[in-house]
Formats: C-alpha cells, sequence, structure tokens
C-alpha cells in the first residue's frame, strides 16, 4: 500500500514496514531512565507550600520553625528566586494585542490560582521537605477570584491578575464578508451552543527536573523530562544569565507528553534556581496532587456556531463565536492562545465553502493555565463542524454520509485555500469517507439500528471528517518571536566498524521517533537497522531543532534524517569509487556492501569505515573521506503540511440510566507515507482513546471558588481499558510533495476527531427521543438531563 | 506526597494489639490491607503517632461455618471473598460483590475488616453486611462484644467501634439453597465508586416471596436497608407489578442529597432502575 | 520523627535487611534502597498500577503497601520477573504488539498479566480488560495490550515455551 520511496524489494527496505521498536524492550525489562528515577551524588530534594486561594494577596511568610527542622537545606520565597530569574510573558508578536502578566518561578505578592507554588523547600529526602513545608505560616488576604467566563469580560469585573488591564488576553476576528445576508437568504440554518470541559493530560509519570548547578564550571545542567529540550535549553540560559552553551538539557526516557511537558512551569523554573541557591543538584517530581493543580490544562470552550445551507444541502457559510478561558496569564513561550486561534481557523475545514466569520476570546480568569495539549483545537473545530453537519443533514433530510459525500472538498481539488486562510496541498476526504463507509458496515449498522430500535436498545452511529494541522513552518511560533525551531538536525556518522550513528534533535517519548529514524537511515544505507544507533534528547549531543511536538517527528524529523543519510551515502560511495577507482555512479549499497552496477559485491561499509579512520595514507592525496555529515532541513513550500481523515464511532444508549457503551470505533487516516504502519496504528488508537476520554470522562471540575474538586486519579476520570472499545484502522496515503520522504504526521489524528464521532453518535441514540446534547463529556447526568429523565 | 512519620509496631495477638493502642494513648491507628489508610496518611489526612499492624494476628484469620453461621476473620481479603466456596454458598452477596470492589491489585490486599470498619457508604461489602444481618464481633479492652449490622454503621465513617477496639470477625447467617441473590451497580468506570449499588437477597418458596433483603450503598451517608421495598416484596410473587410497586416504594427508604456530580433525583432514580432490573433477574431465573 | 527500623525481605530470590523509615513506601524503598526503578510511581494512592509487583505470590500495589508491612515478605518486581524469565513470553508479545508507548506503565502492565494469567490461563478479551481495570494507560487506547495478552494466553494454552526474549536483537 506505500508508494515506493526507492526501490523496496532490496535487503534493509524498511520504510513501509511494521517493526518493532528496539528501545522498547529497555522499557519491558524495568530499565528504563526516567528523570524520576535519576539519583546524582548530593543530590537534594524539593516540594513545594502551594495556594490554597484561587486570587490573593501574600501578606508574609515565616519559615523560622520549618528552616530548623530535620534536612531541611534551603527555604526560598519569590524574592530569592527573583534576584537570579528574569521574569517571563507568555505573547506571541503576531497575536496583535496580546497580554498576559508577567510571571516568576514563585510569586512574590499576588498569587493567581489555588495550588500555586508560593515557598520553595529543598531537603534531603522529598518527605521532609514535605514536612517543613507544612511548619512554614504564609498568612493570605483573599482577593476576589475571577472564574466566570462571562462576568470576566463584564466592564467593571475583578481582574484575574493586577498586572492586566482587564481579562481579555487576546481576541481577533476572521470574516470574508457578507456573512449575515447568506444566512438571511438561507434555505438551511442549524445552530449550537456547545461546552467543551476543560481536560489535562495526566501523562503516567508526572513533571519531573532534576537541576544541577556547577559552579566550578559555571554550567547547568538539567534533566528534564520534555519534549523540547533545546527550547528550555534557549530558556535556562536567557532568563538565569548562564551562556548557552554553559546549558545541557537532558530528556532521557519520558513517561508520557502530549505537548503538557513543553511548557514553562513556575516550579522548574525555580528548581533551576534552588540548584544554584544550593550549589548542589536538586530534583522535583510533582506528584499526582500537585499534577492536577499546576500542569497545564487544555480546552474549556464555549462555542456558538451556525452554518448555512442552500436548499440542496450545499454548506453556504459558518458563523462562530469561541470563547475560551485559560487561567489567569498566558503559558510560556507558546501562549495560551494557540487553542483558540486553531479552533477558529479550522473551523468546517473538511468543507467546500466560501463564507465565514469568526471570532474569539481568550478570558483570564483564576485557574490554573490552559495550553496546548495533543489536538490544539482540533478536536473543538471538528466536534463543533461535524455536529453542525449532522444537524444540517437532519434538517435538509440528508443521510449524515450522503451529506457529507456532497460537501466535501473533492479529491480532485486541490491544491485549495479554506475560507479561515489555510493552504491545503492534497487531501483525500472523499477517498476516506468512501473508505469508512466500506470498513464499518455503514449501511448494516444502520438496518441493525432500525431493527434494535424496536427491541428498545438504542444505538447511535456518529461519523466526523476531520483535517489535521502538521509540520508547523517558522510562521507558527518563530514569526511571533519565540525562540522555538521549526528546522531539525541530524549529524550522521559510519562508525570505525562500519556502523552508523545518528544524532537527531527530533525527541522520543514512546511513539517511536528513535525507531523510524532509524528505519530511514538504514533503508538509504541498506543495511540492518541494528546497526544503526539513533541518539536523541540532549542538547549537548545532537544538534538544535524543534524536537517532537505538532506532528513534525516524521514529517521534519524524517525529513531531515534521510536528507542526511543521502548525504552521507554520497560520500561513503564517492570514497568507495576513489578505494575502488570507480565511478560512484556506477556504485550502490546493498546490504552493508558497496556493489556495482551487476550487483557484485566490491567493498564493505567497514573496510571503508577502516581505511577511512586507521589507513588514510593508502587513499589518493585529493581523496576526501567525510564520513560525518550534518544536516538541517526546514519546512519548505506551504506553511503546514496537513493531513485528513474520518473516524465512526458505534454507542449504545441505556436510555434508561444514561450510561452508553461504546461498541466499536473507526478511523481511516491520511498521514502521506507511513513509515511504519505498526507504530502508527498505535499512535492513532491513544489518540482515539484519549478523545473518547474526553467525549465521556475527562473533566477538572472548579467550584465557585476557583477550586478544582476533581484534582486526584480517583476523581478525574481517564479512559480506562474496560470503558474503552476495540478500534480499526485504515489508511489512505497522500504523500506531501514538500519532501522527498513525504511523511506527514499522525499524533493529533485520533484525538482531533473521536470525540465528535462519539457525540454525534451519542446524538444519534438520542434522536428517537427527540433530545439532544452538546457538551462534552456526556455524562450520564448530562445525558439524562438532555433525555428529560431527571 | 509522603506520610508524616509514625512509629510502626506488629503485634501478634489481639491481646497486644489492643495494649499498644491503649499505650499510644489515643493517637494510633490499626493497619491491616491499608488499602484506603495508606492513601489517606500519603494525603496527610491522618497522621497518627503509632501504625499498629494487625495483620499478622492468627485470631483474625479464618472462614469457617458454625451453627447455621459463616464466620469470617476480620483479615479474609477481597479476593478471598470472591474465590472462596464456603461464601460462595453461604455468603454469596459477599461473592457477587467482590469483582466491583476496586481492582485487582486492590482485593489481593484489601480486608472485609477494613472495609467494613471504614464504612465507607459507597463501598460493597458494608452494605452487604448490612444486607445479610451479619453481625460484628468487636474486642476491646473490656472484652469482646457482638453489633448487628443494623446498629453498626451509624454515620458516615463512624461505626459502633469505640477507639482503641478492633473489628475481629463477621458472623453471617448462612444462606440457604432457596435464597436468590443478586447485586449489581453503576459506576462510571470498572472498579470506580457506585453513583449507586444494590444487593438484593430473597428466600423464594413455591413462587412467593417469602422474605426479601435489600441493601444499597452510595445513597446517603451510611449503607440503607430497603426495609420499606422488602415490605411490599414479602408474602407476594415476584411479578412486573410487584417489582414497580417495590421499585416505588424506594422513596421511602431513600433520601439521597444532591452532590456536585450526581443530584439527588437522579440518585433516588437510579435505585429505582437498578432495583428493578435485579429483581427483574431473580424472576427470570426462579 | 521516628528512626528508621530493620526490615527483612526476600527481594527477587534475594533475602536481605535495610533499614527503612516506617513511613516509607514499598515503592519508594525498591526504587530508592535497592535502585529497583522499574517501579514506578504514578499516583502514590492505589490507582494508576504502574507501581504493581508481586507481594507472596499476588499483584499488589507497593505505593499502598509501607515497606515495614512487607517485612518478611518475598516480592517480586519487573527486574526479577524479567530475570528469571517468567515473563519472556508476555515481554515478547508486548514488544511485537507495540503494546506499549513510553513504557512508564509497562512494569504493572505486566505483573498484572501475570497475576491474571496464574489465576486464569485463558481469559477472554473481556476479562483481560477487566484485568486491567486498575492499570492506567495513557499512550496505547489499551488494545494492543489486550491484544497481546491474549496471544501469550493462547500461547501457552499450545504448549509454547517462553524462549530467551531481551537477549535478541531487536
Amino acid at each position: 500500500m506505500n508508494a515506493p520511496l526507492g526501490t523496496l524489494d532490496r535487503p534493509n527496505s524498511y520504510i513501509g514496514r511494521s517493526v518493532s521498536r528496539p528501545n522498547a524492550k529497555r522499557l519491558l525489562a524495568g530499565r528504563g531512565r526516567y528523570v524520576t528515577d535519576l539519583v546524582l551524588p548530593r543530590m537534594l530534594h524539593a516540594a513545594f507550600l502551594r495556594s490554597p486561594y484561587a486570587h490573593a494577596r501574600i501578606v508574609s511568610i515565616d519559615a523560622a520553625e520549618a528552616r530548623a527542622m530535620p534536612g531541611v537545606r534551603l527555604i526560598a520565597t519569590g524574592g530569592d528566586l527573583a534576584k537570579l530569574c528574569k521574569p517571563w510573558s507568555g505573547t506571541l508578536d503576531h497575536f496583535k494585542g496580546m497580554k498576559s502578566a508577567p510571571q516568576l518561578p514563585l510569586p512574590l505578592e499576588e498569587v493567581l490560582w489555588a495550588g500555586q507554588a508560593v515557598v520553595a523547600v529543598v531537603a534531603d529526602t522529598r518527605a521532609q521537605a514535605e514536612d517543613a513545608a507544612e511548619a512554614i505560616a504564609v498568612e493570605f488576604e483573599e482577593l476576589p477570584p475571577v472564574v466566570d467566563v462571562d462576568a470576566a469580560r463584564e466592564p467593571d469585573a475583578d481582574r484575574a491578575a493586577v498586572a492586566v488591564s482587564d481579562n481579555l488576553c487576546f481576541g481577533c476576528r476572521l470574516d470574508t464578508g457578507g456573512i449575515d445576508d447568506i444566512f438571511a437568504g438561507a434555505a438551511h440554518i442549524v445552530e449550537e451552543e456547545f461546552h467543551f470541559g476543560r481536560h489535562t493530560a495526566v501523562t503516567l509519570e508526572p513533571r519531573a527536573i532534576l537541576a544541577d548547578w556547577d559552579a566550578s564550571e559555571g554550567k547547568l545542567t538539567v534533566h528534564h523530562a520534555t519534549q523540547t529540550p533545546y527550547q528550555f535549553q534557549d530558556l535556562y540560559s536567557r532568563h538565569y544569565g548562564i551562556p548557552e552553551a554553559s546549558v545541557r538539557v537532558v530528556a532521557p526516557d519520558i513517561g508520557g507528553s502530549f505537548g503538557m511537558k513543553l511548557h514553562v512551569y513556575h516550579e522548574d523554573m525555580a528548581v533551576v534556581g534552588l540548584s544554584m541557591l544550593c550549589g548542589r543538584p536538586v530534583k522535583f517530581v510533582a506528584d499526582r496532587i500537585e499534577s492536577f493543580v499546576s500542569d497545564i490544562h487544555a480546552r474549556d470552550h464555549r462555542v456558538r456556531a451556525r452554518m448555512a445551507l442552500d436548499a440542496e444541502g450545499t454548506i453556504l457559510a459558518m458563523d462562530v463565536d469561541d470563547v475560551t478561558a485559560i487561567g489567569a496569564f498566558s503559558t510560556y513561550p507558546r501562549t495560551s492562545a494557540v487553542e483558540g486561534n486553531q479552533v477558529i481557523r479550522l473551523m468546517g475545514a473538511p468543507y467546500r465553502f466560501d463564507s465565514y466569520r469568526a471570532e474569539l476570546s481568550v478570558v483570564f480568569q483564576n485557574k490554573v493555565q490552559t495550553s496546548q495539549y495533543r489536538a490544539v483545537g482540533h478536536p473543538i473545530a471538528c466536534a463543533v463542524t461535524e455536529r453542525l453537519v449532522d444537524m444540517a443533514a437532519a434538517r435538509a433530510g440528508f443521510d449524515p454520509i450522503s451529506l457529507r459525500e456532497k460537501n466535501l472538498i473533492p479529491d480532485g481539488a486541490y491544491p485549495f485555500t479554506s475560507p479561515t486562510g489555510y493552504q491545503f496541498e492534497a487531501l483525500s476526504h472523499q477517498k476516506s469517507l468512501a473508505r469508512l463507509k466500506v470498513l464499518m458496515g455503514y449501511d448494516a449498522l444502520r438496518a441493525e439500528q432500525a431493527a434494535l430500535r424496536g427491541r428498545g436498545i438504542h444505538r447511535g452511529v456518529g461519523l466526523a471528517s476531520f483535517v489535521e494541522i502538521s509540520n508547523p513552518s517558522p510562521a507558527f511560533y518563530g514569526i511571533g518571536g519565540a525562540r522555538i525551531s521549526a528546522q531539525d538536525g541530524a549529524v550522521l556518522a559510519v562508525t570505525p566498524s562500519g556502523e552508523i550513528r545518528c544524532q537527531i534533535s527530533v525527541t522520543e517519548q514512546g511513539q517511536g521517533t528513535e525507531t523510524i529514524i532509524g528505519q530511514i537511515v538504514a533503508d538509504q544505507f541498506g543495511i540492518g537497522r541494528e546497526k544503526v544507533r539513533v541518539i536523541t534528547g540532549d542538547t549537548e549531543n545532537t544538534p538544535h531543532g524543534g524536537a517532537t511536538w505538532a506532528c513534525r517527528g516524521a514529517g521534519i524529523g524524517g525529513e531531515t534524517a534521510l536528507q542526511a543519510a543521502r548525504k552521507l551515502r554520497g560520500n561513503v560511495l564517492s570514497l568507495a569509487a576513489t578505494i575502488l577507482q570507480a565511478r560512484p555512479g556506477d556504485l550502490d549499497m546493498r546490504d552493508g556492501v558497496v556493489v556495482d552496477t551487476r550487483g557484485a559485491e566490491r567493498v564493505s561499509l567497514a573496510e571503508i569505515a577502516r581505511i577511512a579512520y586507521f589507513r588514510s595514507d593508502t587513499l589518493p592525496k585529493d581523496a576526501s573521506a567525510q564520513l560525518t555529515v550534518a544536516h538541517h532541513h526546514a519546512p519548505q513550500g506551504y506553511p503546514f503540511a496537513f493531513t485528513n481523515g474520518v473516524q465512526g464511532c458505534h454507542v449504545e444508549l441505556d436510555a434508561e440510566t444514561g450510561f452508553v457503551k461504546i461498541l466499536k470505533h473507526w478511523v481511516v487516516e491520511d498521514c502521506g507515507r507511513i513509515i511504519n504502519p505498526l507504530l502508527v496504528d498505535e499512535q492513532v488508537r491513544g489518540g482515539v482513546v484519549q478523545g473518547l476520554g474526553a467525549a465521556f470522562f475527562e473533566e477538572c471540575r472548579y467550584d465557585e471558588n476557583g477550586q478544582l474538586t476533581n484534582g486526584s486519579l480517583a476523581d478525574y476520570l481517564v479512559p480506562m481499558a474496560c470503558e474503552m472499545p476495540d478500534i480499526v484502522i485504515a489508511h489512505i496515503e497522500t504523500p506531501t510533495a514538500d519532501t522527498a520522504l513525504g511523511a506527514k504526521g499522525c499524533g493529533e489524528a485520533g484525538t482531533a476527531a473521536a470525540s465528535a464521532a462519539a457525540l454525534n453518535a451519542v446524538n444519534d441514540a438520542m434522536a428517537p427521543f427527540g433530545a439532544s446534547i452538546a457538551q462534552i463529556p456526556m455524562t450520564p447526568t448530562r445525558l439524562l438531563k438532555a433525555l428529560g429523565t431527571i | 506526597m509522603k506520610a508524616r512519620a509514625f512509629s510502626y509496631f506488629r503485634p501478634a495477638t489481639i491481646a497486644e494489639a489492643l495494649a499498644a493502642f491503649a499505650e499510644a494513648a489515643g493517637d494510633a491507628s490499626y493497619i491491616a490491607g491499608g488499602q484506603s489508610l495508606v492513601p489517606a496518611l500519603a494525603l496527610r489526612l491522618q497522621a497518627p503517632e503509632r501504625l499498629i499492624d494487625i495483620a499478622h494476628i492468627p485470631e483474625l484469620r479464618g472462614i469457617s461455618l458454625q451453627d447455621g453461621s459463616l464466620r469470617l476473620g476480620a483479615l479474609t481479603r477481597h479476593v478471598e471473598a470472591h474465590d472462596d466456596p464456603l461464601i460462595a454458598r453461604y455468603a454469596p452477596l459477599l461473592a457477587l460483590a467482590a469483582p466491583h470492589v476496586a481492582h485487582p491489585a486492590i482485593r489481593n490486599r484489601g480486608t472485609l475488616g477494613g472495609s467494613v470498619a471504614l464504612a465507607d457508604p459507597a463501598s460493597e461489602f458494608p452494605a452487604m453486611m448490612l444486607a445479610m444481618d451479619a453481625e460484628m464481633e468487636i474486642a476491646g479492652p473490656e472484652g469482646a462484644r457482638r453489633v448487628p449490622a443494623a446498629a453498626f454503621f451509624q454515620d458516615l465513617y463512624q461505626t459502633a467501634i469505640e477507639p482503641g477496639e478492633l473489628l475481629v470477625a463477621f458472623h453471617i447467617p448462612a444462606a440457604h439453597p432457596q435464597h436468590r441473590c443478586a447485586f449489581d451497580e453503576l459506576a462510571r468506570r470498572r472498579g470506580d465508586y457506585a453513583i449507586v449499588g444494590c444487593g438484593a437477597m430473597l428466600g423464594l418458596e413455591g413462587g412467593l416471596v417469602e422474605e426479601a433483603r435489600i441493601a444499597l450503598l452510595s445513597v446517603g451517608p451510611v449503607p440503607v436497608r430497603a426495609r420499606t421495598a422488602e415490605t411490599v416484596l414479602a408474602g407476594g410473587v415476584l411479578d412486573a407489578e410487584t417489582i414497580r410497586r417495590a421499585q416505588a416504594a424506594l422513596a421511602d427508604d431513600l433520601d439521597p442529597q444532591d452532590d456536585e456530580q450526581v443530584p439527588a433525583a437522579m440518585r433516588l432514580h437510579l435505585a429505582r432502575v437498578l432495583l428493578g432490573r435485579l429483581l427483574g433477574r431473580i424472576a427470570e431465573a426462579s | 520523627m521516628t528512626a528508621a527500623v530493620p526490615v527483612t525481605l526476600t527481594i527477587n530470590g534475594e533475602t536481605l535487611t535495610r533499614l527503612a523509615e516506617p513511613r516509607e513506601t514499598l515503592a519508594d524503598f525498591l526504587r530508592r534502597d535497592l535502585g529497583l526503578t522499574g517501579t514506578h510511581a504514578g499516583c502514590e494512592m492505589g490507582v494508576c498500577g504502574a507501581c504493581l509487583v508481586m507481594l507472596d505470590g499476588v499483584p499488589v500495589h507497593a505505593c499502598l503497601t509501607f515497606a515495614v508491612q512487607a517485612g518478611g515478605g518475598a516480592v517480586e518486581t519487573v527486574e526479577g520477573l524479567s530475570e528469571s524469565a517468567v515473563i519472556a513470553d508476555l515481554q515478547r508479545a508486548f514488544h511485537e504488539r507495540n503494546a506499549l508507548q513510553c513504557g512508564f506503565c509497562t512494569p504493572g502492565m505486566l505483573v498484572t498479566a501475570h497475576g491474571l494469567l496464574v489465576r486464569k490461563a485463558t481469559p477472554s478479551r473481556e476479562e483481560i480488560r477487566d484485568a486491567l481495570s486498575g492499570n492506567y494507560c495513557r499512550c496505547t487506547g489499551y488494545e494492543a495490550i489486550v491484544d497481546a495478552i491474549e496471544a501469550v494466553a493462547r500461547r501457552r494454552a499450545a504448549g509454547e515455551t517462553a524462549a530467551a526474549f531481551l537477549e535478541e536483537p531487536a
């Protein structure tokens, strides 16, 4: 099913093959090396006293008793760390008018959310640090918390932070014009108000950081559970005034990230300063309770949207108002406005229509900050669009499939520019939908549904087409002044024994980055992949790059590796030609051996390496034995590589209890060239489950005082094995022509549309009752209310 | 999330355990499986000076049938409630409820005594003890005493166990072959605390309900016996109309409160649905 | 402040005595004192299942047991189960099926799978999912894990014995 990239019938052609992950064996043996596992000599542990109030002024801090407690080495307040660390503000230049209160590792006067770290304790053990934190007396003066998103925008509203003039962090408008007239003349209009709960990533390994300031060398080494070590090298350097070359950030095995671990957290910044103050390594591992009140949250949108169609069921226009509540300040350095921005730009993305209007309001409130988490903005845009499409189908008398067939951007219509300004190179919505229809046995499901309804069994079928953003160019962050790289780099070398070492800037969090990079490099050399060692996640050992986020690992990292491998292969063949007195163009690599045009084996890679490293005296004087190459690659051409697909969800609603059983879920997706189908499928399945978690279970709930009321793993419901269905995956492959590799990305696809498909499925099941729901998570309480039972 | 410091003592007998508690002047906790206590300690919601580990006291173990009554030592583990043949035969509600109690690893370590002594109103075993009219054997400085389940659960997390006393065993009237039992609950995810749960034990003879015992969990501060519904059922035929009346009667038995997630009316509604399904299941099987 | 006390345990077949503060959980004790970092702490309140170990032959949460409570007992961690090769076929199936991504939940998953197959040789998919109800995985979507355990149950039923796994090239 893979369009061949090169010759696929040769040994060690890996691109497109399902192979397992070499680095997974270590994890299976319990030999993973996560930051939580690391121990350094003289290492100390940090804990934090946290604000019990959502908004308060710090009146006084008394730590005298705590300082005298066993094992306590340091107690630091905001003022102590402010002497070392420059403040930060999470704004981007290209988001005009955006504002956010400047942040320090620990606050000087004002706390902005319940759970904010206020005082740091460093002790010999974490337990001792917690003992001492309990003994610190902080007097707070409560300030009015901003919790309601509408009240926050009233002219006389209390402000979420003293440093901002009002509670609008950012607002923007898109308008292609004439929207009111189009709606006035439309044959069908559907509209709805949608609510999307706050979620959080809940990585199984909590945030973890181990900072080691060595004053003798003036060097900071930070072992940091993050996706983006280079970004943090830059930040620690600039905010603590340490030359960049003296800051090393190492990201070893990471226990899940999903976007959550690429933001700046106050505690993490503090730990660097604590290590400088103590002159010893300091480790902080958030416990699960701390994770819930300090990891970024995501979503939390209220969207009012409507769609206009003509009498034939053709979509004419969409009109959208998105209000998103982000917490008391914008996250640094990527900001908290990106999700809303993507929501309003991804609306209606799979469909062909010209007219669009949207308003986005990004609002401050005294809760944990929200920011980028897997499939940023996608699930919201997708759920709103796809629910409106289903409502429109019902209104105009179409089956949901046929209305989509009618309105999806035709596969032959590319390149295509959406009314929100996104440029699509080549997508496959029609092919994907046709494939899904067969895959899920759509017609049979409808027949079964009708038959079961007669017996009081209420099943529902939901569909959701989607577009996913991947491989962002510098237009994403760089243009806004954030030092977040859009390029990646690789250094590739033939080792003296003829193996390949690949040091590359994309990082691994379990999705299989190292595996696919190894496959690509081995493929280009025609050698067994066990002969390729891939090294990631260490700013001192890998070239600078964007690392892994927004689905850029395969698309950008993979292309970087491919080009580097081709460059190195060229050098090897050139050297082989010198050694063999042949022309490089007449030589090829096969199974670790240079062969000629007839396929005869001439010289092994190991022999070339031996000569180059140990017997350069036998080479001609002008021979160039360059067996190490560096290559950098940044997206050129389209600003993003969009992917697409469609999902189907089959549910059974227990109408008496409001409980929903998810029977099965299907995905057809097009991520361009697939490097490793096994890994792609599992990425998509994991993504689907995160989307289904959002649809049915996950929600950070707050009370009227801004207190998180379900901040534990027992109370915040993550999706578990029993409630999740088997998930069927199929692929269409439309490689991007922007790169030789043609890969786009698959990390967000599952999450992007799963909750939308589930929302449509549940609404489909409720249709006989004349009931509907436009809020996720769809809890039994909300469903029984929708059904009028309670 | 680390517990405050405490000292640890592991007695070999009940007498030693009671003495150790007395020594600590009240600032002590017994620990057996610890599956609820350890998280409370880790969260620093509780911080006793001393932990008295009763898990190695032989007197607290054992499952035996004596004079028509099943004696379960307090240290009987959740997994045993599921697996033990005597429990399956003579206290089937425990066996039916066991798979719904948390998760396999918790059930390997958690004890019936711990679960009942904690008296979490959302727990399955306390409610089933109530349904089965179990008696709790309690040892204290003054000697041993027995408290019927109906008098045992007093208020939220409050039982008849006085500070320093130790729950020793359960004495459960053995179920007869003509007893029909059913248990189910509605939980958001497998193993979560239920929104509502219900166990029913009906004595059926010649098509008539001779006795009915129904208890619910997660419907108030303590597990609740549905006495009115039981009265509706007793002496009659288990048909659709009777079941409907029993469901309706729950309004008199239950007084659930609104909470953040579940309105009171929903809890009552779900209790009725659940009871109806359990009774229907029993009716269908008999 | 209470002093550390001696605790004697059999860990992965070796009986040893160490000092531990009574408040130290078995999870922290294994990780800190013995360097057995395959036992992971994900929630420290018995919900996520990342810290599961075998204690006296059955899976338990190492975060819900103080080390002193386990004194006198026999503990097997993922490291010990790996070395004795009793889970080699499970590890192989997880690897083949890519039933792990970040790997943080994986030791707990393996312990649950091991405990399940000891109790029930050929569980249904539903029973496997039920057994995993206390093991949280954020990466995989669970299906691959269920597949891997199901495959091992089938292979064992067919009489296939566990071959060496970890030493083979990936």
